[in-house]
């Protein structure tokens, strides 16, 4: 038989084919439509946090720090509760990681401040001595993009049914709406809105000022993202 | 006439030659930046604060895997397609009109790509999924370069003059098939810009799996693009190098057989070794740490098999310098391919994950294995697509002795620094709490990181020997009368 696929090119390819495509047919398929559905207390995010998962993104923050708590002593110890398939239902594309050069974020929103982030942000040695990570000054300046985000909003709502604009379960029992703009004007006054609870805990004067004008700095963004996981 | 031997063309395997070779400095070059960035901040800003932004890790490290991954390596792919399919297949590409333009659209259009891809990972534009971080655009282009590539392939197979498929030619099937399959089933996204009407960065995409099953499929993907970027077209290289290299026939054709299709079965169910401990359903994990030992089987029978290829001529690895490459690179595939496996079962993944022992071994794949084979390849191919004798024999040896000696510090460095990191992340005290903070876990890895930046600089000084032996065979050596036909120029 081999001897024949090897003077048969098509045939050969196919066999190929099938031989590999087998693999992933039996192991991703069935668990498509289970492993989706959110579990209580996971909300989609709101334009001014996806526009900082976009500036995490931006500047491959996974490359770094993963967003998984294994389900260790040590790392339930460290980071809190370990991940839940569901929490990551909202998570396009996923951000888990691959490598620990710096500690995991995946629950960072539970223990460090906006104040913390900050001055680890323009100076990571002055917050944690012996720190590797480099500063990331340029966030304090360049604008993050909020209309990116909303169009993202825009795009899973319709695509994928992630529920904007309706009552999500919390784990308290009680409901939590996340609310997306009607219209791109709408998203970036929601967007300004939430940039301006996060400014007053802040102290660089130059980010408060463009908030106040009606920018917003990707540290103000990514500030928000990180203030969110939880 | 008739017993003439055919002419081969040679002009697109060329082009790539010169890929491989650039792309390999810029890409190798990144990763000694981003080591030494790891061992001493300060590097971060090495060209100063404006410019921070464009030479931080976070920005570079995309940068460096793409351009080792998708430059250096997948130009040493075409390359050694461009030369060894028309030898195996006993045709010219020169007899084809359509399949020489089709050589050089393919070979221009990746440039395009590859221009494309260092621009916009600079900027900040990715997906953020490893090796696959190009937007959607990008990934368009992508694919139309593969086709092209698929064309030439099936093409110059479709007017071939030896009826029966050699080894390597199985294997370069497999890689054009198989990376055509993942590619585009992890790459899978909404174009933003056009489904909300409109709104923001045209090049922004949102990819259509969520949370648990996109890291399922990027993993899927992410470990098969080694299997068929690192693994499937190397052993098409030394499936046809070595034996032409050395002058023996391949040890065992049932060997490569069972090789063959043993590895296609079994490779695609380990990605889920990537995922151990996570959120992915326990079986699909546990099939993952199974099929990764059962690898084991066909990743030895491939490297026993060029071992053997051998039996009887050992001298040869004393004498000449090119066999000693190919020698080591299958000696580090099986040094590899069983160092994978270990580190996908669970208990010793929970341990290794996330620390510097798993890129420890993506480098000793990496440089030991696809690097030297490349290299090795380029050796090969370069007398007789240039018709010059190589420049010279001992650089080569003493290049070597050089990188072997990088890739040994390189990844005993690293598995020390991750199974120093692993250890400490879950080392409680004597009441039950964690004995060190993350910083301290951090900070000691410093002598580590050093050792490895090093370790990286001599195989770069190394690959820059290569390049310039390469450029000195090109434009200092004489032109020999005809292509050179001894089975060895090394040894004799």
């Amino acid at each position: 038989m081999f001897h024949w696929l090897e003077k048969h090119p098509f045939f050969f390819a196919v066999g190929v084919f099938v031989t590999i495509a087998f693999a992933g047919l039996i192991e991703i398929l069935p668990n498509f439509a289970q492993a989706s559905r959110p579990v209580i207390g996971t909300a989609p995010y709101s334009t001014l946090e996806l526009a900082g998962r976009h500036v995490y993104i931006k500047n491959s923050c996974n490359a770094c720090h993963s967003q998984l708590v294994r389900p260790f002593k040590s790392e339930t110890d460290r980071y809190g509760h370990y991940s839940l398939s569901g929490e990551y239902a909202y998570d396009r594309p996923f951000l888990w990681g691959s490598k620990r050069t710096g500690p995991d974020l995946m629950r960072v929103g539970n223990y460090r401040t906006t104040d913390w982030h900050e001055n680890h942000m323009k100076d990571p040695a002055s917050v944690v001595p012996g720190s590797i990570m480099p500063a990331y000054k340029w966030m304090f300046t360049n604008n993050a993009d909020v209309d990116t985000a909303y169009a993202e909003q825009l795009t899973v709502a319709n695509a994928f049914s992630v529920p904007y604009n309706e009552p999500v379960p919390m784990k308290d029992g009680s409901t939590k709406i996340v609310k997306m703009g009607k219209n791109l004007a709408e998203a970036r006054a929601l967007a300004l809105a939430e940039a301006k609870e996060i400014v007053a805990d802040m102290k660089d004067q130059d980010v408060k000022d463009a908030v106040a004008r009606g920018e917003i700095p990707e540290i103000v963004a990514i500030i928000a993202y990180m203030n969110s996981l939880k | 006439m008739e017993n003439r031997p055919l002419e081969y063309d040679y002009t697109v395997a060329k082009m790539f030659m010169f890929t491989t070779i650039v792309l390999g400095i810029v890409g190798m070059l990144i990763g000694v930046i981003l080591a030494f960035q790891l061992a001493f901040p300060s590097v971060n800003t090495i060209l100063g604060e404006g410019l921070a932004e464009y030479t931080n890790f976070s920005r570079l490290r995309p940068l460096h895997t793409d351009a080792v991954i998708f430059g250096f390596t997948l130009s040493g792919i075409f390359a050694t397609w461009y030369y060894v399919g028309q030898r195996v297949l006993k045709v010219s590409m020169a007899e084809s009109g359509l399949l020489m333009f089709l050589g050089k659209l393919h070979f221009w259009l990746y440039l395009i790509v590859v221009a494309a891809v260092v621009v916009t990972l600079f900027m900040g534009i990715t997906t953020s999924k490893e090796y696959a971080e190009f937007e959607w655009p990008i990934d368009i282009a992508v694919v139309v370069v593969w086709v092209l590539w698929g064309m030439g392939l099936f093409g110059l197979i479709g007017i071939r003059r030896e009826k029966s498929l050699y080894i390597s030619i199985w294997y370069y099937i497999a890689t054009f098939l198989g990376i055509a399959m993942l590619y585009l089933f992890n790459n899978m996204e909404i174009p933003t810009y056009f489904a909300s009407g409109g709104i923001g960065s045209w090049w922004h995409s949102v990819s259509m799996y969520a949370g648990t099953n996109d890291a399922l499929v990027q993993w899927w993907y992410g470990h098969n693009a080694v299997a068929f970027g690192f693994t499937v077209p190397i052993v098409a290289m030394i499936y046809y190098f070595l034996p032409k290299e050395s002058g023996q026939a391949i040890y065992s054709y049932k060997l490569s057989l069972l090789s063959f299709w043993g590895l296609m079965f079994v490779y695609l169910w380990a990605g889920g070794h990537h995922l151990l401990y996570s959120t992915v359903p326990d079986w699909m994990q546990t099939m993952g740490s199974i099929f990764s030992v059962i690898l084991i089987l066909p990743s030895w029978g491939s490297a026993i098999n060029m071992l053997l290829t051998m039996k009887g001529e050992w001298q040869q690895v004393a004498a000449s310098p090119l066999i000693k490459f190919m020698i080591l690179a299958s000696t580090f595939y099986m040094f590899s391919t069983l160092e994978g496996p270990i580190q996908a079962i669970k208990s010793v993944n929970a341990i290794a994950h996330f620390t510097d022992w798993i890129v420890g071994h993506v480098h000793d794949g990496v440089l030991g294995w696809v690097g030297f084979m490349i290299m090795a390849s380029l050796f090969h191919m370069a007398p007789r697509v240039f018709k010059r004798e190589i420049y010279s024999k001992s650089l080569m040896a003493t290049q070597f002795w050089i990188q072997t000696l990088g890739v040994v510090l390189y990844f005993t460095s690293m598995w020390i620094a991750g199974i120093t990191q692993g250890m400490m992340w879950r080392a409680h005290d004597e009441f039950g709490n964690l004995a060190y903070s993350f910083i301290d876990t951090v900070t000691v890895l410093h002598p580590y990181y050093t050792i490895r930046g090093v370790g990286g600089l001599l195989y770069l000084v190394g690959f820059l020997m290569f390049a310039y032996n390469i450029y000195k065979t090109m434009s200092a050596r004489p032109v020999e009368e005809s292509e050179l036909q001894n089975a060895s120029p090394m040894g004799a």
